[in-house]
């Protein structure tokens, strides 16, 4: 899946799941107070679910979840990781 | 207390497998023979003594789901059951002892969970959790207590109150609030700055041995920080929490039934009228009562840990709260019919209803109370509604076309 994918499919299930169809790409859903900690729950099982990534004690930091081009460059980063691990085992 | 466990429905047929009735049948024995006897002791002294901590842990009580082979979330439910059904502040102990394992399983880094993880499964160090505190309760993502990074560590400040094994605890994890937001930090008892306050005569689980942690300046080194800063009430606290509801709901079940079982020998001995009481038609509604809905709470128990088998953590979360809800008030009405249905003899030390009937009015306080709970559960429901409708969104978004690329 290409980042603009990505993008677009965490794009899709933030404003629909927090109800806000003009949330942009940048904006920062915390400092909009749109996240609760159910919520947060929530964010963490979809990344992991929808892009087969492991979300990890280092992975928690608030800069990887606040918004959709943030998760965007989290998920990038998880999967080129788990590529390059991919990789040396073949 | 007898020691003899009387069965009740069959468990067979509520789809356990041979496996998991085994290990009930383990755990039963183990609480009968080595907790029951001691359960009255442990509420009149307000204290579980430490060989029956030793035997706890050597019985593989306070392992956590890390060593299952396969993940059994259910078996875990049953042992917390069994606990119960003999001491509700043994249940305790082993309760939130587990609840910082699975905290530290979850976000625990690599190397964090080969040092702690293992120390906690054999019970060479017991755990317990700090998140009340005494301006804090319910609204736990709010805690005063402050935590600032300092040298190569961090230094908290603040108050904990109503810790469960306070007193005995040899690591905390201790919720705090850092400047960028919520964090939970690992704080061993001899950390530098902690004072331990021992607090007694609590209504009921009694042996919950509970304590006010004082924290002033005390100093951790920065491998303590659980999880990262920021995330230390929606990820870390919030798993804890999740676990110890659906083991506090399996714990109510078990206590439940220990009061379904008192009532029952009671109705078949006890004669009034020339009849034994059980004879009588509102006393059997009573027990009609209980029975339902104890194997509701039951029932709802296997759904929660169910999920946590299968499902993700959001929606275990989910229901494990309505587990913990429906257990917890379940309970509390199932332990005053037992009472009642015991007359005087109920309120006596000759036999342990008042413990259960004291014990119960705690489990529907603590892990969440019955109106914390209300909240969340509809909350949840709606923002989980919002979360199915968004990701129905995302098939057609990101899915479609991923399955192009």
């Amino acid at each position: 899946m290409n980042d603009g994918t990505v993008r677009d499919t965490v794009g899709a299930f933030l404003r629909g799941a927090l109800r806000h169809n003009d949330l942009a790409d940048e904006d920062d859903v915390f400092a909009l107070g749109l996240i609760s900690s159910m919520f947060a729950m929530e964010l963490v099982e979809f990344v992991e679910r929808e892009f087969g990534i492991a979300v990890e004690s280092e992975d928690l930091e608030m800069e990887n979840f606040q918004s959709i081009a943030a998760i965007t460059r989290l998920v990038a980063a998880k999967s080129a990781v788990a590529g390059a691990a991919r990789g040396m085992v073949s | 207390m007898s020691t003899v466990r009387p069965k009740g429905v069959s468990r067979r047929e509520l789809g356990l497998s041979a496996r998991q009735l085994a290990l009930e049948a383990e755990y039963q024995a183990f609480a009968m023979q080595e907790v029951a006897p001691l359960a009255e002791q442990i509420d009149r002294t307000e204290e579980i003594p430490r060989p029956l901590v030793d035997r706890l842990a050597s019985a593989g009580m306070l392992r956590g789901a890390a060593f299952d082979e396969p993940p059994d979330p259910i078996a875990h439910g049953l042992r917390h059951e069994a606990l119960a059904y003999a001491s509700a502040s043994v249940e305790g102990l082993v309760n939130v002892h587990l609840m910082v394992t699975e905290a530290l399983e979850r976000w625990g880094t690599a190397l964090q969970r080969r040092r702690w993880v293992p120390e906690l499964a054999t019970g060479a160090r017991l755990a317990a959790l700090a998140i009340t505190e005494p301006e804090v309760g319910s609204d736990a993502s709010s805690v005063r207590t402050r935590a600032r990074a300092a040298g190569r560590g961090y230094v908290l400040d603040g108050r904990k109150k109503w810790i469960t094994c306070g007193q005995i605890a040899d690591v905390f994890l201790v919720l705090a609030r850092c400047e960028e937001g919520p964090a939970t930090f690992l704080v061993p008892r001899d950390a530098p700055g902690l004072r331990i306050e021992p607090i007694r005569g609590l209504l009921g689980c009694r042996g919950y041995m509970l304590a006010e942690l004082h924290l002033d300046s005390c100093a951790v080194p920065a491998d303590h920080l659980l999880g990262a800063v920021g995330a230390g009430f929606s990820h870390v606290a919030t798993t804890a929490l999740c676990a110890g509801r659906v083991n506090l709901a399996w714990a109510c079940v078990g206590v439940g039934q220990a009061c379904l079982d008192a009532a029952l020998r009671h109705a078949g001995e006890r004669r009034q009228f020339g009849h034994a009481i059980e004879d009588f038609e509102l006393v059997q509604r009573i027990l009609t009562r209980m029975i339902a809905r104890i194997d509701a709470a039951f029932l709802l128990c296997l759904r929660a840990s169910h999920e946590r088998a299968s499902g993700g953590a959001a929606a275990a979360s989910m229901e494990a709260a309505i587990a913990k809800y429906f257990a917890s008030t379940t309970l509390t009405r199932v332990a005053s019919d037992a009472l009642q249905l015991h007359g005087a003899l109920g309120c006596s030390a000759e036999v342990p209803l008042q413990r259960y009937f004291r014990d119960a009015k705690i489990m529907e306080l603590i892990e969440g109370t019955t109106q914390i709970l209300e909240t969340m559960i509809a909350r949840q429901a709606s923002s989980r509604a919002r979360v199915a409708s968004a990701l129905g969104a995302c098939a057609g978004n990101g899915r479609e076309q991923s399955a192009s690329l």
